[in-house]
């Protein structure tokens, strides 16, 4: 299909470049979905996107040839009162290695909610290397919330490795990530996930993780800053089943009035699965911002440099 | 270059009021080398951090060429041309080593300057630019890194409380050799809080702070036979106070 990144107006060309790269639409395949529709899509040699027929999404076919490619998902909305729900299927065959940037940005400039739930599957071959990163984005001056509630459900088979990094960078009135994991023998799985919330937003994100096989090894590291009134809960649980490692940390800066629950939960059922977590909220320490200040920064530039950088 | 006049620093203590400063006068040249030294508590690192801003004086005058920066904040001092170097400093998670040293600078250094601060300390520079500032690096390392971050930047004056803490003596050296470097091009005032013999050797003069106050003050060749020949000044504080 052909089209013209230009011809897209200034709104979605501003969310686009929150939520993805700015070589969009240049390289490897892609799908734009905006307002509830697939504007334009491209393929290469070895990933094909086809459009679902039975509802909305599309399957995306990645063969065991791609080396190094990229996919670009990404979704705008820009429509108040819109409610879209897609559903992305990913079939990855053993031994490909691609980059997926999926993300959605909404921008509601009404009174009513726009909210865009994305259900995404992975189905990922044996030893293949999968690295998807995802942003969620929220503008516009309208008083209609901004809801964005993704489902991830991931399959590892034997060897494969798996690298989620996701974040939310703001302007997200509310959010309810659910994720879930299966892991086969010797896959691995990277999680890092980055949150924010300010003004009166909520955000609860459940990773659910079950290694099944031996040799699996997972690490899930999320980090969040938690300003105004907002609230999050965080609820990551790794279910060792064999001989595995799982390491959970969640730290969090809670600031003003926010709330900030963090409750990792880790369930071994094998007498070598091995499962670490840590949790810490607290403050910015006043330390930290006395040291930037010395070095010239005050103290609203110093607490910015200190957010940015944890949630890097 | 720096006046300090009558400096006082007091703080409330279970609702009773301790001076942790007293009347605390002296100065530094252009180009000098200033050591403070003294026992344990007797306030050195106080009087640091209030010469920074970090704590406001309760009484007093810090002047920098002129200018009174006794009301400023930290960053307006930073601005006026004074660096610090923290006792213990903080760890930053997620902050790499190299967007610390930018920071310090002010500017986006090349790799290549940002290495040559790094090994200036005694780290070996690649290795460290792309770690986090945290608990994963030791006492020592964050220390040599925070001595780098005042380094980066050409300051009037720097100050740098107690820079051999936690250091091992191979990196010590190069930190000595860092000092005398700056003391030489005489482009920039060094105030050194330390206890360590071969730091109080290369200073132009030397500061003994006990008990909140200034004890002694003069220059080196004065000095050294009253720190390191006489009676430990903590002892003749305490005859003093008992005459």
């Amino acid at each position: 299909m052909e089209w013209n990144k230009e011809e897209l107006d200034a709104i979605t060309r501003q969310v686009l470049a929150q939520i993805d790269t700015e070589n969009f639409g240049e390289e490897g395949a892609y799908n734009l979905r905006y307002n509830g529709t697939a504007i334009c899509h491209g393929d290469t040699e070895h990933i094909k996107i086809k459009r679902k027929t039975d509802r909305q999404g599309i399957d995306v076919y990645i063969s065991g040839e791609t080396r190094g490619e990229q996919v670009h998902i990404p979704v705008v909305l820009a429509v108040p009162g819109m409610t879209d729900i897609v559903y992305n299927d990913f079939y990855i065959e053993e031994g490909a290695d691609v980059t997926i940037v999926a993300g959605c940005g909404i921008h509601n400039a009404g009174c009513d909610n726009a909210r865009h739930d994305g259900i995404h599957a992975f189905h990922v071959g044996k030893n293949a290397n999968v690295r998807y990163e995802e942003k969620h984005y929220g503008e516009g001056e309208g008083t209609g919330e901004k809801i964005l509630n993704p489902v991830t459900e991931i399959e590892l088979e034997e060897g494969a490795v798996f690298t989620l990094d996701t974040a939310q960078i703001r302007g997200v009135d509310s959010t309810v990530r659910k994720t879930k994991v299966t892991m086969k023998e010797n896959s691995r799985l990277y999680v890092t996930e980055r949150l924010m919330t300010h003004d009166a937003q909520t955000a609860v994100s459940d990773i659910d993780v079950e290694m099944n096989g031996s040799g699996t090894n997972a690490q899930i590291i999320s980090r969040s800053v938690a300003k105004g009134t907002s609230k999050q809960n965080f609820h990551p649980r790794a279910i060792g089943n064999a001989a595995c490692h799982a390491h959970i940390q969640c730290d969090s800066i809670i600031m003003e009035h926010a709330q900030v629950a963090s409750i990792p939960e880790i369930d071994a059922r094998h007498v070598d699965a091995a499962i670490i977590h840590e949790a810490a909220i607290g403050r910015i320490n006043d330390e930290q911002i006395m040291k930037l200040r010395t070095l010239g920064l005050t103290e609203e530039e110093a607490e910015n440099v200190i957010i940015e950088n944890f949630l890097q | 270059m720096l006046q300090v006049e009558n400096l006082t620093y007091k703080v409330m203590e279970n609702g009773k009021e301790v001076t942790l400063l007293r009347d605390i006068s002296f100065d530094v040249k252009d180009g000098e080398m200033l050591v403070i030294t003294g026992p344990n508590g007797g306030g050195k690192s106080t009087l640091a951090r209030v010469l920074m801003g970090i704590v406001p004086a309760s009484g007093g005058k810090i002047l920098l060429d002129g200018t009174d920066l006794t009301q400023m904040s930290p960053d307006e001092r930073a601005k006026a041309g004074i660096g610090y170097a923290f006792q213990q400093p903080p760890v930053f998670k997620g902050m790499t080593v190299e967007r610390l040293l930018n920071l310090a600078a002010g500017k986006e250094l090349s790799e290549k300057t940002c290495c040559t601060l790094l090994s200036n300390v005694g780290l070996c520079a690649k290795e460290y630019l792309k770690r986090e500032v945290d608990a994963t690096l030791s006492g020592g390392e964050r220390k040599r890194i925070e001595i780098a971050t005042v380094l980066a930047k050409q300051h009037k004056l720097c100050i740098f409380d107690e820079p051999e803490a936690g250091i091992d003596l191979w990196s010590f050296s190069m930190l000595v050799k860092q000092f005398e470097q700056i003391h030489e091009a005489k482009d920039q005032s060094l105030i050194l809080i330390s206890h360590q013999e071969r730091i109080i050797q290369m200073a132009d003069r030397i500061l003994i702070i006990n008990d909140a106050e200034v004890e002694r003050c003069g220059d080196r060749d004065e000095m050294l036979p009253v720190l390191f020949e006489d009676q430990p000044s903590c002892t003749c504080m305490k005859e003093r106070s008992e005459d």
